[in-house]
């Protein structure tokens, strides 16, 4: 246990080290009944890489629309509501994205808009910034409330031509709004996709994701990604702990989105408040020094 | 559970004094001073009472309704056990009491009283909450609560901890029958914590709407009537609202010369104008507003000027009134009208509430064969747009029922067996309007007038009339 603590990266951020020592020592209590289920030797096959260059971040420090170099849209309701039955018409415009005081403000409307009654934004990097491996992190809080459903994740880059699940699929961070305390890391391959996909949760003691900021990081090697929430490493997903194709050995791009309703979270009900909203402090991605 | 009645107790704040170094010759603060606060323990019944704690059942209650219970807790070795009586008990109508120290505690580092409670059956507990201390109960909390019978952890979050620093009343409840029956209830683990998952603070007043009413001159209300509450998104994601007293808001009013608000609540009208309450808990601002049309005194209805030998009066202060067994029959199950006859500002008015219907019977059947008229003075303080009163003098007796109608308000004539007596266009907010209705022979209305015992006024279009004052009703003979 004391030898995955200590090597747990720095970052180089400002912080809180009594906030961070107070993780840590949460998530050596929380943390502990898992590894020791998977495996005796845990910490003797962990990988933890290095990855300390700085190769693209956006700190959301111009107010007006996202830098359009680094993110797209994708605006609409897709297929099935992205596949999810999802509620929301996502859409460019200002009241549903929009960087401000240095953060990037993704809000959820309750409003009618071509036939749907709430509208929000989901930014992508595809086609401008895609990378395999490295650390990927971004600094985000939450909305909350049911029916809400913020993620940070990437997809393989390759989706047009191989299709999903096959491109692969890495959530670093989901959310359910009526689980403030509770967020969870997935990956999604071929035999591993949607119900069977590869997850875990990690969850916050006497502190929940809507009320501050928190780090959503992975750190993603050729064959083991590590989730982190802030400084603390709680999960390790590697080649044999998927059921499938291991497929995370090519570029994938960002997604940030903030989804209303749909299969993973359930719909908003008459507690859930409007507008809600995602703050994005900023997001990083590093490479192999 | 009314009339609870409660010893007065003077509380003595030692907060806020200094310690100061006695020899100090320059008059500065020295390295030493400290604040003196009050102990912040937690708890209030683990496996007793916490120190200094006391019980206080409320006056009705059944005295025995708690105990503590050895055999039946969540943890430990014992739990608050309440027995609530069943309806007509001889010992009392219902389990309530207050949980109050003897010296006070500070509550500034907890955002929640918590417990774990089950019950013999899933009751709801009408009232359960703390801050009564049968003193100011200044920072009252109340909420309510559906049990279960298997033990589940319950939160009551505080609304704004920071205030407080001294509070004495660390639990109260009062529960009566379900469905007329007594039950078991029992609480246990009962303390406040620090849980930090107590978030996104959605204060409210007047339920969170933007209510607009009159008011007058000299009158003052208290803001606790008025849908005050604190809302907090709990862990389980569900949202959770208490009842806050009004000292937990800082209210503001936009106009100090028309309303004004006291630390308590008390919500005065000190002169003519508008003005708008809002709220703040917190520095979080309260959803909802008050605004309050302030014209001036309580209208004073006209004096009826009719010598008393002409006059039958059912409601009058001018003229001796004949007994009537009441105002406001409270007939079941259709009226919703509240409210009887009451003192404003010295004058003597009926004042109605969530007016739909209502009644006044007279005690002796009264024969108005030599009257011609029914005068009647009527005050809205704000005007619906489609005002339409059915006005009846009825003769309801053992072998018949026979009446005489008249419309108020509305000014087209639907029915002609009710005349229109008055125009919608005639009332004026908050200006009194005498009605005089003319008796009609017999031969056109039925009405048998040697025994008239009823006039019903109803609101038969259901108009958003809710409030009416009434005054000055009386037959004469012109």
């Amino acid at each position: 246990m004391e030898k995955i603590v200590n090597q747990i990266k720095m970052k180089k951020i400002k912080r809180n080290l009594r906030l961070i020592k107070g993780l840590v020592f949460k998530s050596l209590l929380l943390a502990l009944p898992i590894f020791v289920i998977s495996s005796c030797s845990t910490d003797e096959t962990q990988k933890v890489a290095t990855f300390t260059k700085l190769v693209m971040q956006d700190e959301f420090d111009k107010d007006g629309a996202p830098n359009s170099t680094i993110w797209g849209y994708d605006e609409g309701t897709g297929i099935e509501g992205w596949g999810n039955n999802e509620l929301q018409y996502y859409t460019k415009r200002t009241e549903n994205v929009k960087v401000e005081n240095g953060y990037l403000l993704i809000t959820a409307q309750k409003e009618s808009y071509n036939d749907y009654s709430y509208t929000s934004a989901r930014l992508t990097t595809k086609g401008k910034f895609d990378q395999a491996y490295g650390r990927f992190e971004a600094r985000i809080r939450l909305p909350y409330g049911q029916g809400m459903w913020p993620a940070f994740w990437l997809l393989g880059a390759n989706i047009d031509e191989v299709g999903w699940p096959k491109c692969g699929e890495i959530d670093i961070m989901e959310y359910r709004g009526q689980h403030p305390t509770k967020v969870l890391g997935t990956v999604h391959g071929p035999g591993y996709s949607a119900a069977t996909s590869i997850s875990k949760s990690y969850s916050l003691l006497n502190d929940r994701f809507d009320t501050g900021f928190h780090i959503f990081g992975i750190e993603w090697g050729p064959d083991y990604i590590n989730y982190y929430v802030d400084d603390v490493l709680y999960n390790q997903i590697t080649p044999a702990d998927v059921t499938g194709e291991w497929v995370f050995d090519h570029p994938f791009y960002i997604i940030i989105n903030l989804a209303v309703g749909g299969n993973f979270v359930g719909s908003p009900n008459s507690q859930t408040v409007f507008p809600q909203t995602m703050l994005v402090d900023y997001v990083r991605v590093y490479q192999k020094n | 559970m009314k009339n609870r009645k409660f010893i007065k107790l003077k509380n003595i704040f030692l907060l806020g004094l200094l310690v100061v170094g006695s020899l100090s010759c320059e008059r500065e603060i020295s390295d030493e001073v400290a604040l003196a606060t009050f102990p912040a323990n937690p708890d209030v019944f683990i496996d007793g009472f916490s120190g200094g704690l006391d019980y206080y059942p409320f006056q009705g209650s059944a005295f025995g309704a708690f105990t503590v219970d050895q055999q039946t807790k969540y943890k430990g070795t014992s739990a608050m056990r309440f027995d609530v009586p069943n309806v007509g008990d001889a010992d009392g109508a219902y389990a309530g009491a207050i949980f109050r120290l003897a010296s006070a505690r500070n509550l500034t580092s907890y955002d929640a009283l918590t417990f774990w409670a089950k019950g013999t059956q899933a009751g709801l507990i009408n009232e359960i909450g703390f801050g009564q201390d049968f003193d100011e109960n200044k920072y009252l909390v109340t909420t309510n609560l559906q049990l279960t019978t298997n033990w589940k952890k319950y939160i009551i979050p505080i609304p704004d901890a920071s205030k407080l620093i001294a509070e004495k009343g660390l639990f109260w409840y009062a529960e009566g029958p379900e469905n007329g029956k007594g039950y078991t209830f029992w609480i246990d683990e009962l303390k406040f914590e620090k849980l930090g998952t107590i978030a996104q603070p959605r204060p409210a007043i007047c339920k969170g709407e933007d209510k607009v009413e009159t008011q007058f001159l000299g009158s003052s209300v208290n803001m606790s009537t008025y849908g005050l509450t604190q809302t907090f998104n709990v862990e389980s994601g569900l949202n959770q609202t208490v009842t806050a007293a009004p000292a937990y808001f800082s209210f503001k009013s936009s106009n100090v010369d028309v309303a004004r608000v006291s630390d308590l609540g008390i919500l005065t009208f000190v002169g003519t104008g508008t003005a708008k309450i809002t709220a703040l808990i917190g520095g979080v601002k309260a959803a909802g507003s008050l605004t309050v049309n302030v014209p001036g005194g309580f209208p004073v209805a006209p004096v009826p000027t009719m010598p008393q030998s002409k006059v039958f009066s059912v409601f009058t202060e001018k003229y001796k009134d004949l007994p009537v067994n009441y105002y406001n029959g409270y007939w079941a199950p259709y009226q919703t009208t509240k409210g009887e006859q009451t003192k404003i500002d010295g004058q003597n008015v009926i004042s109605y509430t969530d007016f739909n219907f209502v009644g006044t019977q007279l005690t002796t059947p009264l024969d108005i064969s030599q009257m011609t008229h029914f005068s009647i003075d009527l005050l809205l303080l704000e005007l619906p747009t489609d005002i339409d009163l059915l006005l009846t003098f009825k003769n309801e007796n053992a072998t018949a029922t026979t009446f005489q109608q008249n419309r108020i308000g509305q000014s087209y004539q639907l029915d002609p067996r009710a005349p229109v007596v008055a125009k919608d266009t005639d009332f004026q907010a908050g200006v009194w309007l005498t009605v005089k209705v003319p008796i009609r022979p017999s031969s056109e209305t039925g009405l048998d007038k040697t025994g008239v015992n009823l006039i019903i006024i109803e609101n038969i279009k259901s108009s958003n009339v809710k409030a009416i004052y009434v005054d000055n009703m009386y037959f004469y003979k012109e």
